[in-house]
């Protein structure tokens, strides 16, 4: 538990890390997520009009 | 010669590769990603001087570095629209604008959060940091300029010019901190030099700007995919695909 939160704590860096990596991996997972999603849902409704 | 690069950049070869190539590319983006993140969080040494709070590079070097190579692809994706007249180089330029804003936006973001603790301000007037600046201001006008144009198409040319007078400022934001006397240090990655940063950190840095650029070719591809697909009516590619 002491060895995560000193993990969390990033030597007092803590606040300025953690936010940089989540902006970054919630730009990436939004811009990959949407275009995917995207494209199943047309996939998806092509199937449904063939058959 | 010719009739090979146009092959090569026909919109339908382009679907079915693209299908190909999104699986490994995941695959390798994923595996790249993973050493990447566990190598500068966990692995990595602390920097003697910034102590944990270096860390921020391993988000901030990738972000900046796509930045400027999405800008580039699309200068060239410029060039090829204007001189070949390639159908695909538009929809590069129109896919890859809001991707580069996106990563520029970030650079700034994390550099800022990297700055407070080691410059003790969020933003200074820096010749690095302004040049960048202005850079997002090139992609937003650039998706502002394709937005306002989008029927028109003499659009798509305009946008291609537009995109090669902002070009010169790609070798304004790398040289900045060589020409002007700035806070932003300089490269930390040379090409023709060795770098100045140990193995330990050096290795998972590569690792992420490479996830990055192919994280960039994996979303690009899946939003060409989709527009060549059904925003231009092409449902026949995917039952000649089944086929």
């Amino acid at each position: 538990m002491t060895a995560l939160l000193h993990f969390f704590h990033m030597g007092g860096y803590g606040w300025y890390v953690w936010p940089a990596y989540g902006s970054v991996l919630t730009f990436l997972v939004a811009h990959w997520f949407f275009p995917w999603r995207r494209w199943k849902n047309y996939l998806h409704q092509q199937n449904r009009e063939a058959s | 010669m010719w009739s090979f690069i146009s092959s090569l950049a026909s919109p339908k070869k382009f679907f079915y590769l693209s299908n190909k190539l999104l699986p490994w590319l995941t695959v390798l983006f994923l595996l790249l990603f993973g050493y990447g993140i566990a190598g500068g969080l966990i692995f990595a040494p602390a920097d003697y001087l910034q102590g944990d709070g270096f860390r921020i590079l391993y988000v901030h070097v990738p972000c900046a570095f796509l930045s400027l190579f999405v800008y580039t692809v699309m200068a060239a994706a410029a060039v090829s629209s204007l001189v070949f007249r390639l159908k695909l180089a538009f929809l590069v330029i129109r896919h890859s604008a809001p991707l580069g804003a996106g990563f520029t936006l970030l650079a700034l973001l994390t550099g800022s959060l990297w700055g407070k603790p080691m410059w003790g301000t969020w933003w200074i007037w820096d010749a690095r940091l302004t040049s960048q600046l202005i850079l997002l201001f090139l992609y937003i006008g650039i998706i502002l300029f394709q937005a306002a144009n989008s029927q028109k198409k003499s659009g798509e040319r305009a946008t291609a010019i537009l995109i090669l007078v902002g070009f010169v400022d790609i070798p304004i934001i790398h040289y900045s901190v060589y020409w002007w006397n700035t806070l932003h240090q300089g490269a930390t990655l040379k090409l023709f030099a060795p770098s100045t940063i140990d193995a330990s950190m050096l290795y998972p840095l590569l690792a992420m700007i490479a996830a990055f650029l192919i994280y960039y070719a994996i979303v690009l591809l899946l939003r060409m995919r989709y527009e060549l697909i059904a925003t231009q009516a092409n449902h026949h590619w995917l039952q000649d695909k089944k086929s």
